[in-house]
C-alpha cells in the first residue's frame, strides 16, 4: 500500500499509466472490432454461413469482372464498401450479371441461378468485405406507411429532372438514361436512392430521411397505379406524344373526312 | 319562287326585313355564290372550326379558372396533391378537371382543339403555298393568314402556361430567357411583363387577359376579314375542263356547299370530342404545381413551339462579352432567327416570286405543285427546315426510345439542319420534273390499258389509249411559270434597262432560273389520234418518258 502510494510519485509513473491505458484500449479494440462487423453481416443477411456461399456464387458469377477478391478490374469496379443494398438492387433488377458492357446496364430478366436466397448470400459476402448501406426492411419501404403528398414534393424536387415527371424515364448524355421506374419495386427503389447505381446519385439518410424515402416511394407507387382519368395516357411523357396523335390521329381523320365529302361530285348538267 | 306558297306570318315579316335591309337581294346574291370543289379546300376549315370549338370551351373554362398566383393549400378530391401548397390558378385548374362536371372533358378538348387549329392552318397555309394560291389578287389575304399564325403561336404559349403546373413553367422559364436575353431592352422587358423579379405575382392574370381578350379578339377580326376576302375574290379553282382565270366551276354556297361546310364541322367536332374523351392531354395533376427550382425530365413545348424548343437544343453555347454586357447568342439566335426565316419568309414569298417572275397578272387557276418546281422545292427544303428543328426540339425522347446517344442527335442534327433542306430542295426539283415528264407521256402517249396486242412480226405491245377528258383537261391546264421578258442583252452585249448592276443581274438571272417551261406537255410526242403508231414504236424507240 505503502510502496504504491509511494511509487505513484515515481517520475515514471505517468508514463507507465499511459502505456497502460493505450495498451487496454488497443487491446480491446483488436477484439470487439471484427466481432462487430461480423455481426453487422450476420443482421443484414440472416446468417453468417451466408458469407460462404455468397463467396461460392460471387467467385462463379462476379469474379470474372470485379476481381477474385472483389477488388475489381479494368472491366468492373470493386465492390468492397457497396453493401449488400448495392447487391440486392443490381441482382434482382437483373442488371447484374452483365449481359454486354454498354453505356449503362439495362434492366432484364433475372439470370437463371438468382433467386431470395442467392441474392441474400452474395449481398452477405459483399457486405462482409468491407460494410456498406444495407438491405431495407419490408417495413421501411411500404407504400402504405407513407405520405403521398410529401413524397410527391420531395420526388419533383429531386427526380423528376432525370426520371420525368412520373418515372417515366429520360435520356442522359452519350447513351446513358434515367430508366422508367414503372417495374421498380419499392424495395429497388429504395436500395437505388441509397447506393446510386450507374449514373445516378447517392441519396443518403442525411439529404433524405429514411421517413422521407418512404413517402417519396408511396408517391412513384401510387402514380404509377393511377388510371389515366383523360383516356389513353399516351406513354405519358407529355406534348410530343400528343403533338403525334394530333397530327396521325386528328389531321388524318379530318383530311380522309374532307376527301370523303369532297368525293361525292354534283352532276353536271350538260 | 312565288310568295304565294309562303304562309302569311313569313312572308310578312321577311317582307318587313327586305324592304329595310334588302336581305333578300343580298341573299339571293351569296347563296347562290359558286365554291371550288377539291378535298384541299377543307383544310383551312379544320382551323376555323377548331377555332369555333376553342371558343366555346375556352368559355366554359373561364367559368371555373381562377388566374391567380395567391398561394392556396389543395384540399380538392386529387389525393396526391392534397395539402400541398400551390397557386390558385392551378388549384383551380385541378378543380376544373377533377371536381366539375365534365370539366376534363372540356379541358382536353380545348387543348385538342388548339394542337388541330394551329395543324389545320399549317396544312392550310401549304396548301396555299403549294398551289400558288396566294398569287394576285390574295397577297393581302395571305398575309393576314401568315398573321394568323403568328397569332395563334402566341395565343398557344400564354394559353399553356396558365394552369401553372410544372410543365408550363418550363415554358414559361424560356419565355423569361428570350426576354431578357434581348440586348438593351431585355431587362426592362422581362420586368415589365413579370411585374418584378421572376416568376413575379402578375404574369397569370397578364397572360389570362392576352389569352382570353386580346388576342382572340384580333384572331376573331382576322378570321372574319379572311373569310370576306375569301368570299370577295372567289376561290382558286384547280386546272380543269372549263375552268379559266374569268370563271368559277363549282357548286353553290346553298345549298350544296353549305351542306359540305356544315358536314365538315361536325367531322372537327367529332374528331376533337374523340380526342377529348379516348386520349389524355395535359395531365396537370401528374406534373405538380410550378415552383422555380424543380424541372422535369422531357420537358416539351406543345407541338407548334417544338421548332423554337429544337433550335435552342442545337444552338452551341456562345455568348459575346462586351464592355461588361453579355449578349447570350445560344438564346437570341435560336429565338430569333428560326422564326424570322419562317414567318418573314412566309409573309415575302408572294412579293419575292412576283419580283423575280415579272408576274403581274391575276390568277385564279391553281398551279399543281409540279408544274412550278422551284416554288414546290423551295417549300419542301422549308418544311425540311422546320422538321429538322421540330424533331430535335424531341431529341431526348428519341433518344430515350430509341437508345441513340443523346449527344449524337444533337451533333446530327447540327448537320442535317444545313445539309437537310439543300437535299430536299434537289430532290423535290428532281422529282417534279419527272411528275412533269409523266403528265407529257400520257398527253404525248396516253395511258396504258392494260391490252396486250402481238403485232405480226411477233412483237407484243401494251396498247395505250388516251387518257380521260378531264384528267387531260387537268394536266392542260398548266401554264408556264413567267419570267420577265427581255432579260438577254442587245447585240452589243448591254443588258436592258433595269437588269444592270448586281440586283438586276441577279433578278435576271433568277428570272431565267425559276420561269420557264421546264418539260413541255407536248415535246414533240405527237399528239391526237397517232396514239397508235406510238404505241407501236414506242417500245423499240428512243422515247425515254415511256419508260417513267
Amino acid at each position: 500500500m505503502n510502496r504504491i502510494t509511494a511509487g505513484r510519485r515515481h517520475p515514471l509513473a505517468r508514463y507507465a499509466v499511459l502505456l497502460l491505458a493505450l495498451g487496454l484500449l488497443g487491446g480491446f479494440y483488436t477484439l470487439a472490432a471484427p466481432t462487430s462487423e461480423r455481426a453487422d453481416a450476420a443482421i443484414a443477411s440472416g446468417r453468417a454461413d451466408d458469407v460462404a456461399e455468397g463467396k461460392k456464387l460471387f467467385e462463379q458469377s462476379c469474379s470474372s469482372c470485379h476481381g477474385l477478391n472483389a477488388e475489381g478490374t479494368k472491366n468492373g469496379p470493386t465492390l468492397v464498401g457497396v453493401g449488400a443494398a448495392a447487391v440486392d438492387f443490381q441482382v434482382s433488377s437483373g442488371r447484374m450479371p452483365l449481359a454486354n458492357p454498354g453505356a449503362q446496364a439495362p434492366r432484364k430478366p433475372t439470370a437463371p441461378w438468382v433467386n431470395e436466397d442467392t441474392i441474400r448470400q452474395l449481398s452477405a459476402y459483399i457486405q462482409s468485405l468491407g460494410g456498406g448501406p444495407t438491405v431495407p426492411t419490408d417495413e421501411q419501404v411500404d407504400p402504405a406507411k407513407g405520405d403521398k403528398s410529401k413524397g410527391g414534393e420531395l420526388f419533383r424536387a429531386n427526380c423528376i429532372q432525370c426520371h420525368n415527371f412520373v418515372g417515366a424515364g429520360g435520356a442522359l448524355t452519350q447513351g446513358k438514361y434515367a430508366p422508367p421506374l414503372n417495374e421498380a419495386t419499392p424495395k429497388q427503389i429504395y436500395e437505388a436512392m441509397i447506393t446510386g447505381p450507374q449514373a445516378m446519385p447517392v441519396f443518403n439518410d442525411s439529404i433524405i430521411t429514411p421517413d422521407q424515402k418512404r413517402d417519396m416511394i408511396a408517391y412513384i407507387v401510387g402514380v404509377r397505379e393511377e388510371p389515366n382519368p383523360g383516356g389513353a395516357g399516351l406513354g405519358r411523357i407529355g406534348p410530343v406524344t400528343e403533338g403525334i396523335v394530333a397530327w396521325i390521329v386528328g389531321i388524318s381523320l379530318l383530311v380522309l373526312a374532307a376527301i370523303w365529302i369532297t368525293a361525292k361530285k354534283r352532276q353536271a348538267h350538260q | 319562287m312565288s310568295t304565294g306558297t309562303v304562309p302569311k306570318p313569313i312572308a310578312g315579316a321577311s317582307g318587313f326585313l327586305d324592304d329595310r335591309l334588302g336581305a333578300g337581294n343580298f341573299l339571293k346574291r351569296n347563296l347562290r355564290k359558286v365554291f371550288p370543289d377539291h378535298w384541299s379546300f377543307l383544310l383551312g376549315e379544320i382551323a376555323l372550326y377548331s377555332f369555333i370549338i376553342l371558343l366555346l370551351t375556352g368559355t366554359f373554362l373561364t367559368f371555373f379558372f381562377k388566374p391567380s398566383m395567391a398561394h392556396v393549400v389543395y384540399d380538392g378530391s386529387y389525393e396526391p396533391l392534397r395539402d400541398v401548397t400551390m397557386s390558385e390558378a392551378y388549384a383551380s385548374s385541378l378543380h376544373i378537371s377533377f371536381d366539375v362536371r365534365g370539366g376534363l372533358l372540356m379541358r382536353q378538348m380545348h387543348h385538342w382543339a388548339a394542337l388541330l387549329f394551329v395543324a389545320g392552318m399549317m396544312v392550310h397555309a401549304l396548301r396555299v403555298f403549294f398551289t400558288g394560291a396566294y398569287r394576285k389578287p390574295r397577297e393581302l389575304n395571305w398575309l393576314i393568314g401568315v398573321l394568323l399564325l403568328t397569332l395563334a403561336l402566341a395565343e398557344g404559349l400564354t394559353g399553356y402556361s396558365l394552369p401553372d403546373d410544372l410543365l408550363s413553367g418550363a415554358g414559361l422559364r424560356i419565355t423569361e430567357g428570350v426576354a431578357i436575353s434581348l440586348p438593351l431592352v431585355g431587362t426592362w422587358i422581362t420586368f415589365f411583363l413579370f411585374g418584378g423579379e421572376y416568376p413575379g405575382e402578375d404574369v397569370i392574370s397578364r397572360f389570362y387577359s392576352l389569352h382570353i381578350l386580346l388576342i382572340p379578339g384580333i384572331l376573331l377580326a382576322l378570321i372574319s376579314a379572311h373569310m370576306v376576302l375569301m368570299w370577295v375574290q372567289k376561290h382558286t379553282q384547280m386546272p380543269g375542263k372549263g375552268r379559266t382565270n374569268e370563271n368559277v366551276v363549282g357548286a353553290p354556297f346553298y345549298p350544296a356547299f353549305m351542306a359540305k361546310a356544315g358536314a365538315y364541322f361536325m367531322f372537327t367536332f367529332g374528331v376533337i370530342a374523340l380526342l377529348g374523351t379516348f386520349a389524355q392531354i395535359n395531365p396537370i395533376w401528374l406534373f405538380g404545381p410550378y415552383t422555380p427550382a424543380d424541372i422535369s425530365a422531357g420537358s416539351q413545348p406543345d407541338f407548334y413551339m417544338g421548332f423554337l424548343e429544337g433550335a435552342l437544343r442545337l444552338m452551341p453555347s456562345w455568348e459575346i462579352n462586351f464592355l461588361g454586357f453579355t449578349l447570350p447568342m445560344s438564346v437570341l439566335i435560336p429565338a430569333l432567327v428560326p422564326m424570322g426565316i419562317i414567318m418573314t419568309g412566309l409573309a415575302l414569298y408572294p412579293f419575292l416570286e412576283q419580283w423575280v417572275t415579272g408576274d403581274r397578272s391575276e390568277h385564279h387557276v391553281a398551279d399543281r405543285p409540279r408544274n412550278n418546281p422551284h416554288r414546290t422545292s423551295i417549300g419542301i427544303s422549308a418544311i425540311t427546315f422546320y422538321g429538322v428543328l421540330w424533331l430535335l426540339g424531341a431529341n431526348d425522347e428519341i433518344s430515350s426510345v430509341f437508345h441513340v446517344s443523346l449527344n449524337w442527335t444533337t451533333y446530327i442534327g447540327r448537320g442535317l439542319i444545313f445539309l437537310g433542306p439543300l437535299v430536299a430542295y434537289i430532290v423535290t426539283y428532281r422529282i417534279c420534273l419527272g411528275l412533269q415528264r409523266s403528265d407529257a407521256a400520257v398527253i404525248g402517249h396516253g395511258v396504258e390499258s392494260g391490252v396486250i396486242k402481238r403485232l405480226p412480226h411477233g412483237e407484243y405491245i401494251e396498247v395505250h389509249v388516251p387518257a380521260e377528258a378531264s384528267i387531260e383537261a387537268h394536266m392542260r391546264g398548266k401554264t408556264a411559270v413567267p419570267m420577265i421578258a427581255g432579260t438577254d442583252t442587245d447585240k452589243d452585249g448591254i443588258p436592258p434597262k433595269g437588269m444592270r448592276g448586281p440586283l438586276g443581274r441577279l433578278r435576271a438571272k433568277m428570272s431565267k432560273a425559276y420561269g420557264g417551261e421546264k418539260i413541255p406537255l407536248d415535246d414533240g410526242h405527237g399528239h391526237g389520234d397517232e396514239h397508235d403508231e406510238h404505241a407501236q414504236v414506242g417500245p423499240g424507240g428512243d422515247d425515254r418518258s415511256l419508260t417513267h
